[in-house]
């Protein structure tokens, strides 16, 4: 066996692969974090109880319908998206000539509603959710074992990942998007609904999140307080790629998984830590983030 | 105009607060306060059912001690003890608190038996489970009633060395708790020919465990043990089952700290085998059945051990209240250490000078889906472990109150 720093080189990997796992996770909902940053200056605190309603209702749909994980992968964060676009119609569009602490107040509240409301009617030690019975078993890699359901997180997120951003970069209504961000006012000269472009640009951030909140729920328990571990970490993760920035959130997402493998292997205790020490170093020398423009 | 509303508000706001708190402070009565985790990972195994054990403990009781209608509030700490300091120092000085109940966390707990101990007030703590409380940091205002750290490895580490489970490794949550677990199973292991061949610490709470888990399947040991609680143990058993930590290294898991509710958590499917040690279980007999349903009646679940020992705690110290004819906390608690304590939870307990209160605990195994016949069916009793084979013997956990 190879040794690399005096750790045996099936550690480093099976550590660095599980990092990465992590990682799809992260980058899966920082993009969707980053998307709604850019276009509504809006900054998403509620993006953990919306992940969290995304595994909720998964759960939902199999326990009271009999709906099955596949069909859930959709229904539910259309579902989710529902309530966003509720939620940016009535509450949201108040706010966007208002500065950022607006938002952030009503979002902080919203997720802090939801999540009670969850608390209330179904306790945290939350409820099973099993792995589907395709997914079930795993591989040997030779360097450790992965679970296939942990496989497909990975391509799957990649695949989500990929698929916004050629969404945004490639086609025409992402140029639409992109131009609306930049100027919103010359946009709507065009005649361009901004408005309706703004909304869905919200309902898919947030559906990112619930697709992340599906993902997640055959390997955590589905618990109500299963957004507040991970909001802080993916909220390191936009600063440290930069706000706003949609290839800086999903590569630092990974990074930033794979960060924290490498920490468990050398300092365990430091595994949560390490991200906010990397984003204070990261606002010291370069505050607009790793990917960010200036002017944000 | 909007301002002005809004201090007019503020000025209402603050004024029925201080309403509130004079309303309270012209009373005298006996006033129980319990505080636990009611948000975070520990909120089902303690939480609102500890609140309503002890409402049921008061009501019970008549509602009535010394003539004084018994006076009860509940906060959440939620699992940060700079929050269980402030709610200790505001309830035992401004709101006249006589009694803190439950208390999970042990960090909380230690530093609430700190703060009961300088201003001459109870603590009868629950859910916290470290053996420290009753060991250095004893006190004679503070006593722990279901179980400890001691207890927990005294019970699981025995029967699973003798069950040809000799080599160890740890996964151990990173804070009061989980490191006096780790250190008081580690002395059983040892002493009973095992040994520990590693260990990992993981943050908490934490979500994944996947690496502390690969580092368990990679160390070989027989018995890979969870030195954690509620969420953390429930995220560790879950994804062990993923990992197939047990078909592939044939390895078993001990979950040292295990309440009924994590196990209702995860199902049988994913629980079943798992062996454990606890202070209390509904379907024991006849009388923890005709409490646990009245229980079940008011909360929708069983009660965790936890709960019912916050159940037998208050109504110990209410009854101890009434026989002393005075609520003085040291006259108090040493009524409570010379009565017997016989009810639902215990038989013949009994509360040592270091705050050990000694009752039998239970070694556990969790039900195969096939085994379990109704809902909430899910431990078979393997061994009655006698309250003192379980607890640390009085002498060896370094109590300065203890005479040698």
């Amino acid at each position: 066996m190879v040794e690399v720093f005096g750790i045996s080189s099936q550690i480093l990997f099976s550590q660095l692969m599980l990092g990465l796992i992590n990682g799809a996770f992260y980058a899966t909902m920082s993009l969707g974090l980053a998307l709604i940053f850019g276009v509504l200056n809006i900054i998403n605190f509620t993006h953990g109880a919306q992940y969290m309603m995304g595994g909720f209702i998964a759960w939902m749909l199999l326990h009271y319908l009999g709906i099955g994980y596949w069909p859930a992968l959709i229904l539910s964060p259309a579902i989710v998206g529902a309530s966003g676009f509720v939620i940016e119609r009535l509450l949201l569009r108040h706010l966007y000539r208002l500065d950022h602490l607006y938002g952030l107040l009503l979002t902080f509240a919203l997720s802090l509603v939801i999540e009670g409301v969850f608390r209330d009617r179904y306790g945290v030690s939350g409820q099973p959710y099993e792995i589907p019975e395709l997914l079930q078993g795993g591989f040997n890699l030779g360097f450790m074992f992965l679970p296939k359901y942990r496989a497909w997180v990975l391509a799957a997120s990649v695949g989500m990942c990929l698929l916004t951003w050629w969404g945004i970069e490639r086609t025409r209504l992402g140029s639409r998007l992109r131009a609306a961000t930049e100027n919103p006012m010359l946009v709507r000269a065009f005649g361009i609904r901004v408005p309706r472009m703004i909304t869905m640009t919200y309902v898919g951030g947030v559906m990112l999140a619930a697709f992340a909140g599906v993902l997640a729920a055959p390997i955590y328990q589905v618990s109500s307080i299963m957004g507040v571990n991970i909001i802080p970490v993916v909220f390191a993760v936009v600063v440290i790629g930069g706000l706003g920035s949609i290839f800086g959130a999903v590569i630092t997402g990974f990074a930033v998984g794979l960060l924290e493998g490498a920490t468990k292997l050398i300092y365990p205790q430091a595994a949560n830590t390490a991200v906010f020490f990397i984003m204070i170093i990261i606002l010291i020398i370069r505050p607009q983030g790793l990917f960010g423009k200036r002017n944000y | 105009m909007t301002n002005s509303k809004c201090y007019m508000g503020c000025a209402v706001l603050l004024a029925t607060m201080f309403l509130n708190c004079t309303a309270v402070a012209a009373q005298e009565g006996v006033k129980i306060g319990v505080m636990n985790d009611q948000s975070s990972i520990y909120a089902d195994l303690s939480g609102l059912g500890g609140v309503e054990a002890a409402r049921m403990a008061i009501e019970d009781f008549g509602g009535k001690v010394l003539g004084q209608p018994i006076q009860f509030i509940s906060a959440d700490h939620q699992n940060k003890p700079d929050v269980a300091a402030n709610l200790a120092n505001r309830w035992y000085d401004a709101e006249n608190v006589d009694v803190i109940v439950d208390v999970p966390n042990s960090a909380a707990v230690l530093a609430v038996q700190e703060i009961a101990r300088q201003k001459k007030k109870l603590v009868l703590v629950s859910t916290g489970g470290t053996s420290e409380f009753t060991g250095a940091k004893c006190s004679p205002y503070g006593a722990q009633w279901t179980y400890d750290t001691y207890a927990l490895a005294a019970g699981t580490a025995r029967a699973l060395v003798q069950d040809k489970g000799l080599n160890w490794y740890f996964i151990t949550a990173d804070y009061a708790f989980g490191q006096a677990l780790q250190r008081d199973t580690t002395k059983f292991v040892t002493e009973a020919g095992g040994k520990v061949v590693g260990f990992s610490t993981h943050p908490f709470p934490n979500q994944d465990f996947s690496s502390y888990l690969l580092s368990a399947a990679g160390s070989k040991a027989d018995i890979v043990a969870l030195a954690n609680a509620g969420g953390d143990t429930i995220n560790a058993i879950k994804q062990a089952r993923e990992f197939n930590l047990f078909k592939q290294g044939g390895q078993r898991l001990a979950a040292l700290l295990m309440f009924i509710s994590d196990v209702n958590s995860l199902g049988l499917n994913t629980a079943q085998g798992i062996v454990l040690t606890t202070g209390f279980y509904w379907d024991l007999n006849d009388e923890t059945r005709a409490w646990s349903k009245r229980f079940f009646e008011r909360r929708k679940v069983m009660p965790t051990m936890t709960h019912a020992g916050v159940y037998s705690s208050v109504m110990h110290y209410l009854k101890a209240v009434q026989a002393a004819g005075t609520k003085d906390p040291l006259t108090v608690m040493q009524k409570m250490r010379d009565t017997p304590i016989n009810d639902m939870f215990a038989k013949n307990g009994h509360l040592r000078v270091d705050g050990r209160m000694v009752h039998d605990m239970y070694l556990v195994q969790v039900k195969t889906p096939a085994e379990s016949k109704y809902p909430w069916d899910y431990y078979k009793v393997l061994r009655t472990i006698p309250g003192d084979q379980a607890f640390r013997p009085l002498k060896e956990g370094g109590c300065p109150l203890v005479a040698n």
